[in-house]
């Protein structure tokens, strides 16, 4: 602490920390609203909901699960290392992070052009002839998880940055605020993700 | 560029850790429990959905999820270990989420 003292600078972990939170708190509401549109159309159109949920593939599904709650622990794991000053541990922890990431993002683009194969995607003829709530079905499968997974895209991105702050040592046993947050960051797509499983996926 | 806290303000509300350098450090062993509880989880609810239980599948569904999402919340991002402040302010967002979430939904469903 004496060293900032020394150098007039001010930094609030704590604050900095806060401020995440409170954007945290936007994208859940963000979220909330696209979750609550879901389930007034559920209930109105059961049976389309159910037509549209049994087409998605739950193993793919199931799969990223794993994936996003294995990267959720690896990034956790990272904040670890670098309290405990282990730097090469840290950068190889955030790695397997973007790699976990990026295998989820592979399956989301299998999924999605395997889909895309039989004309169901928005605006498609297909889909137009589909029923009202099949097509409310396939419009809320493609916001809610083209939402998510520009999310996904956006960690990645985060994570990439931390990894050269890690290595120039600007991210360091001292200093790991911008991990931290990148790591609430990354445990918010997770989150979100633990809900749209079961949501798109599993309920048919 | 100490700034005095104002008295009325708690000590307990403050994270003092971070002033003292004694941060919570989460154990790896204490990360890798939580996923194997979120992956069992996520087993547990696959199996469960199969069943076709109709509105059980859903709140099954649904109770695990919020499961999950709880220790997600509480481990990973280690809020079991922050501030009382950032508890309470933390845990009255999601509070005041849900309820936005399910007083609307009855609303609508009571039309």
């Amino acid at each position: 602490m004496s060293d900032s003292h020394n150098n007039i600078e001010h930094f609030d972990n704590e604050a900095g920390k806060m401020g995440m939170w409170i954007f945290l708190f936007t994208e859940l509401f963000l979220f909330g609203g696209l979750f609550l549109v879901y389930a007034v159309f559920r209930t109105k159109y059961s049976a389309d909901f159910h037509a549209g949920a049994s087409e998605l593939n739950s193993f793919i599904g199931t799969l990223n699960t794993v994936f996003l709650l294995t990267s959720s622990m690896t990034v956790a794991m990272s904040l670890t290392a670098i309290q405990k000053n282990n730097k090469n541990l840290a950068l190889f922890l955030v790695s397997v992070t973007i790699m976990l990431a990026a295998l989820f993002m592979m399956n989301k683009y299998f999924e999605w052009s395997h889909k895309f194969e039989f004309k169901i995607y928005p605006g498609s003829s297909v889909l137009k002839n589909m029923n009202r709530g099949e097509l409310l079905f396939f419009g809320l499968y493609y916001m809610m998880t083209g939402l998510h997974a520009l999310h996904v895209l956006v960690g990645m991105i985060l994570l990439s940055i931390n990894l050269v702050k890690i290595k120039r040592g600007v991210v360091n046993m001292k200093r790991y605020l911008l991990l931290e947050n990148s790591a609430l960051y990354w445990h918010l797509v997770d989150l979100i993700w633990i809900f749209l499983f079961p949501l798109l996926y599993l309920i048919t | 560029m100490d700034i005095p806290l104002p008295a009325f303000i708690p000590d307990n509300l403050i994270n003092k850790d971070h002033m003292n350098n004694e941060t919570h450090i989460s154990s790896y062993s204490s990360l890798a429990i939580v996923l194997i509880i979120l992956l069992l989880l996520t087993m547990i609810s696959v199996t469960v959905t199969g069943f076709h239980l109709g509105p059980f599948a859903v709140a099954a569904a649904l109770i695990i999820a919020s499961i999950k999402v709880a220790s997600v919340i509480t481990y990973f991002m280690h809020v079991k270990f922050e501030s009382l402040f950032m508890k309470l302010m933390i845990s009255g967002v999601f509070v005041i989420f849900a309820l936005i979430i399910i007083i609307t939904f009855i609303d609508y469903l009571l039309r």
